[in-house]
């Protein structure tokens, strides 16, 4: 009988270890996109500064998406701008709550082609910060960025893309379960 | 005799759907680019590879069958392995799928491709219907079916493009590189037309990018692949390739009316051409919830016959065709629809289904759509 | 030979208890496993049932009998219910009542959980079903509930779903655990590993994948659940999370799970085959070898379900050439199949028939399978009615005539009586044409661009579908003659003998026909070296 208690104990761990292996699957998936690019997932604020600027003219393109239900104002200075690799840019993004009650909200960035965001260096932005506004208050946040000078050849244009969600609910939520 | 008379049936059944109809209704399309062409050709090639293998384990399996029934004074034989051949056919599979993976692989090198476009178009899936943004242009609108609810319902004749149609079709120029930039507002959707062999998902939050270079000016139609909620089956694409004059016309026209409808919220209204209007925008955007005589789907689709908000609150109204409702499935309009559109659909609610006499029968005009949009500003 | 008698002797054990409480007690191995395999059945009919309302939903282009809603409910919960309620049961069923008496054991090691396992399973579906009843209606976001359609779009009762899920879950790792345990431990002396019977091994290996990921969909359900209720973003991009995610983690159970479905499939269909040809298996380590790569390699395919999704080509290439390799042991397995038939003495009794369509059809399913791993070629095929074809060919024509070409094989064993032969031919002949008028023309229809899971299509569909509806109505009922088959079998059957079949091979067939309540309670003794099943 022993042998099939030990059978069982350790079929057993196993489960328990499948279980919690799925939920690693989360942060093993965030470092994986991270080196894939998968996705186009990007980074926080990272700081980059290039000696050589200017060898290659990039076209980026910017969007700007509002999640369903998110009735704010939300857009970029322009839509489209030509940069060169190495160079320091500069763009800025307008919000504006126009509801009546107070919201929080989050834009989400993501790059394409996947490939591209590891070399979409920003050097100060707003990503995955929670920008908190009271009823018809407009905020502009600027957007610093780099374009690395090793982008792979076979890329000439990339697009930033941000989608605003309202996060109100969930921050009411987590602040109701703390 | 009597198996080789069900051999004969079943080779009907198989071979019946393709006399049924034309090989081109049955295959997929061969597209109309380069990509889609070579994918269409290595389509083929492996379709093809899987005929003859299918072919030959199924062949040898009817004559296993019929020569090795059980007969009177006949053993079986009782071997059972043999390395090498075991060893010969394994390496026979691999030498296939190597076959078929080259030609696989310099397909997919091809179909990813981050050259950059001539013309950027920034596509948005919603619960249910696309929105097409031109990024060097700065025109947007949104793309609906067109099929009537008569149709669908069987009480309207279906046309020929039934379920394929749409108000708005994206237009593209013929012999540029366009570029999609593919993402959602809600769920998951996916864009898809068979003819460029662009398959996307469109996913909130993120962006996804394909393209294509069409020669041929034509009309293109595609669905959305993937599960979206209760419409999915009803969100088409249509993709009109045009001339490169057509297509600056047709910008210059988005353009032209984006400045008309600036116009038009200065402009006196009647409560008949708003009513007339209103009566169009509202059997395009509202009658798949609120239903033709706006009895809606109770409890999840509120009625607006009878609605005390419609009869007599138009503040509230306004608010909730601007701002959406919160954990309901209505969203804001303010996006999608005009000043023009906003202000005559709710005059037709208020006016509608006998509305009219129960309430105040207030009609509301563009300009006060836009003093709300400026309110909040 | 000796094993059946001494079994017989032993007077310690009572025959089954009397009435309704012999099953909810029962910790016999074979009641559990009637109790399984008539489940199973019962959720044929229902999910069927539904499959029945799509077809009739699909007759003709326009709105038939259901609204959009319904209809998604429909494709949602016929997807559940066949894969968890009927396909992955049946197998459990066939496990329970096999594996002791075909490696010699008493019972299964673990006889109150094995109880416990199946009892959960009625439950888990009695909530499922219920939602249908409640306000929002039954889930509605398809059997692969990708986020956020199955969280922030959901309808209310999604929480019951996750709840299902969780239960269905459970039951499948016990019974994993169960099938573990007792084949590693109960093995009559001298039935090495290398000399099991191929059910025995499939199941083991099956056992294995359903303990490696059935966690793993525990836990993506869990997410979802926190998503919905305590404001996590696992799967909300808003939030930090990503949808796309959800689908990784969905697919890395759900591939080793579609092998799930199917390796035990291969285990049956190698023992009839061998009994009708009168021929031992042919290549025994090679098959054994086969289960276990496919059943290795599928936890690094699973990103073949998501080609559209947006991957770097280096993930798109890696996940084609691993999927295109399964192509390799699956293939080693027909051949097999093939070379055990050839030079044989056939005989072509109903199981035999739905073994050999089983081998037929499912080579179309696995070279369809073959042209989706195609990557470039799948961003046209994705999400169709070609992967709707694909999967069907594999699981109705695979798996389930697997089942029903196990009942036929071993109910003569398990109730003692024959069941009527032509009757199950023509039930054979019915099912094999339906399914494949149901399933073939679904190819066609995908190619020429039908996405799957709509509610209405195109114009130039039309004629297809129709075929297609009349095919799926002619199966559905072609099943309920399999029902009257098996109750004709029970009730008014010829007496069977213990052999039953003239070439049938392995332990289960060294016992009577029924065989007695408790089996085997000596262990029969193989040392001397008899051949494996």
């Amino acid at each position: 009988m022993s042998s099939i208690k030990k059978s069982v104990s350790k079929l057993f761990l196993a489960t328990v270890g499948m279980f919690l292996f799925g939920f690693a699957l989360v942060p093993i998936y965030d470092v994986f996109c991270e080196i894939t690019g998968l996705n186009g997932k990007v980074t926080g604020p990272t700081f980059s500064e290039y000696e050589d600027i200017g060898n290659r003219e990039i076209k980026i393109t910017f969007t700007t998406t509002n999640n369903n239900g998110m009735p704010w104002f939300f857009d970029s200075d322009r839509s489209q701008m030509k940069v060169k690799t190495g160079e320091q840019n500069l763009m800025s993004y307008v919000f504006t709550n126009t509801t009546d009650k107070p919201m929080i909200a989050q834009a989400i960035p993501s790059v394409s082609p996947g490939k591209g965001a590891q070399y979409f260096h920003k050097t100060e932005c707003f990503c995955f910060e929670q920008q908190y506004l009271e009823p018809g208050e407009s905020i502009s946040i600027p957007l610093k960025f780099v374009i690395d000078p090793d982008l792979p050849a076979d890329i000439s244009s990339l697009a930033l893309g941000y989608t605003l969600f309202d996060i109100t609910k969930d921050q009411m939520t987590k602040q109701a379960s703390n | 005799m009597y198996l080789k008379k069900l051999i004969l049936c079943l080779t009907a059944l198989f071979l019946a759907p393709l006399s049924f109809s034309a090989w081109d209704d049955i295959n997929m399309t061969p597209g109309v680019n380069a990509i889609a062409q070579e994918i269409f050709g290595l389509h083929m090639t492996i379709f093809w590879i899987c005929v003859v293998i299918g072919a030959l384990v199924l062949g040898f399996m009817v004559f296993l069958i019929i020569k090795y029934r059980k007969k009177e004074g006949v053993e079986p034989a009782d071997f059972d392995d043999n390395p090498k051949l075991e060893l010969t056919w394994t390496i026979l599979f691999a030498v296939i799928l190597v076959g078929m993976a080259i030609p696989a692989t310099t397909t997919m090198i091809k179909a990813y491709d981050d050259e950059e476009g001539d013309i950027n178009i920034l596509i948005t899936g919603h619960q249910w219907k696309w929105q097409y943004e031109y990024m060097e242009d700065e025109v947007s609108f949104f793309s609906n079916l067109l099929t009537s609810l008569d149709a669908r319902n069987n009480i309207a004749p279906k046309t020929e493009n039934y379920l394929l149609e749409v108000d708005e079709p994206l237009v593209i120029p013929v012999n540029k590189r366009v570029r999609f930039l593919i993402t959602a507002n809600d769920v998951i959707h996916s864009w898809w037309v068979p003819d460029f062999a662009v398959k996307q998902d469109a996913i909130p939050g993120f962006i996804n990018t394909a393209w294509t270079y069409v020669d041929e000016p034509g009309v293109y139609r595609g669905q959305c692949t993937e599960l979206c909620g209760v419409y999915h089956g009803y969100m088409p694409i249509v993709v009109k390739a045009v001339s490169d004059s057509e297509y600056k016309d047709f910008i210059q026209g988005k353009r032209d009316l984006k400045a008309q409808q600036a116009l038009l919220t200065e402009k006196l209204w009647e409560t008949d051409e708003l009513f007339a209007i209103g009566e169009e925008v509202y059997l395009k955007n509202c009658v798949a919830c609120h239903q033709v005589n706006g009895t809606g789907i109770p409890p999840v689709f509120p009625a607006l016959a009878g609605s005390e908000i419609v009869m007599n609150d138009k503040g509230r109204q306004v608010e909730i065709l601007m701002e959406g409702v919160q954990g309901a499935a209505m969203q804001s309009y303010a996006e999608q629809l005009t000043e023009v559109e906003i202000a005559a659909v709710i005059t037709y609610t208020r006016k509608a289904w006998g509305n009219d006499a129960g309430g105040d029968g207030e009609i509301v005009v563009p300009k006060e759509i836009l003093d709300y949009k400026n309110n909040k500003l | 030979m000796s094993a059946v008698i001494e079994g017989h002797q032993d007077d310690h054990h009572h025959g089954p208890a009397k009435g309704i409480t012999r099953w909810l007690y029962t910790t016999n191995h074979k009641d559990i496993g009637s109790l399984y395999l008539w489940f199973s059945f019962i959720m044929l009919f229902i999910g069927g049932a539904m499959a029945m309302v799509i077809r009739a939903e699909l007759f003709e282009p326009g709105s038939q009998i259901v609204s959009p809603e319904f209809y998604n409910q429909m494709v949602t919960n016929h997807g559940l219910i066949m894969v968890f309620g009927v396909i992955m049961p049946a197998f459990v069923g066939l496990a329970n009542w096999l594996i002791p008496m075909q490696i010699g054991a008493p019972d299964m090691a673990l006889p109150r959980l094995n109880n416990l396992s199946f009892w959960i399973l009625p439950a888990a579906f009695g909530v499922l079903l219920a939602t249908f009843f409640m306000e929002g209606g039954a889930p509605n976001f398809g059997w692969t509930f990708y986020a956020p359609l199955s969280t922030e779009y959901a309808p209310p009762t999604v929480t019951y779903f996750i709840f299902a899920v969780h239960i269905m879950g459970a039951s499948s790792i016990m019974g994993s655990i169960n099938v573990i345990t007792t084949i590693l431990n109960m093995r009559a002396p001298g039935m090495t590993l290398m000399k099991m019977p191929l059910f025995v091994w499939s199941w083991l290996i099956t056992a294995y994948l359903l303990i490696a990921v059935m966690p793993v969909l525990a836990g993506a359900v869990t997410m979802m659940l926190m998503d919905i209720h305590f404001g996590t973003s696992f799967f909300k991009a808003g939030g930090g999370g990503d949808p796309v995610l959800f689908q990784h983690i969905f697919w890395f159970f759900g591939h080793p799970e579609v092998y799930i479905m199917i390796l035990p499939a291969f285990g049956i269909v190698s023992h009839i085959i061998e009994t009708f040809s009168r021929k031992p298996i042919f290549g025994y380590d090679s098959m054994v070898y086969a289960i276990a790569s496919i059943a290795l390699l599928s936890f690094v395919v699973w990103a073949h379900h998501m080609f559209t999704v947006g991957m770097p080509i280096a993930g798109e290439l890696f996940f084609m050439y691993s999927t295109m390799l399964i192509a390799i042991p699956t293939g080693v397995k027909v051949f097999n199949w093939l070379s055990t038939m050839f030079k044989g003495s056939l005989t072509f009794e109903t199981p035999m028939l739905f073994a050999i369509a089983f081998v037929a059809l499912f080579t179309i399913g696995g070279l369809s399978g073959l042209m989706l791993a195609i990557a470039p070629a799948d961003f046209q095929y994705h999400d169709t009615y070609f992967v709707v074809a694909h999967f069907h060919y594999v699981l109705v024509p695979g798996a389930l005539f697997s089942i029903i070409a196990a009942v036929y094989y071993w109910l003569p064993k398990w109730t003692g009586y024959m069941y009527d032969e032509f009757m199950g031919k023509t039930h054979f002949w019915l099912s094999f044409v339906s399914v494949n008028l149901t399933f073939f023309p679904m190819h066609f229809v995908g190619l020429a661009g039908m996405p799957r899971r709509i509610p209405d299509y195109a114009m130039q569909f039309a004629d297809y579908n129709m075929i297609v509806s009349v095919g799926a109505f002619l199966f559905g009922l072609s099943q309920l003659l399999f029902l009257y088959v098996v109750l004709k079998a029970i009730f008014y059957g010829k007496k069977a003998t213990g052999q039953v079949w003239e070439g049938a091979q392995g332990l289960e067939w060294t016992l009577d026909s029924p065989p007695a309540y408790h089996t085997f309670e000596t262990p029969p003794n193989l040392e001397a070296g008899e051949a494996k099943g």
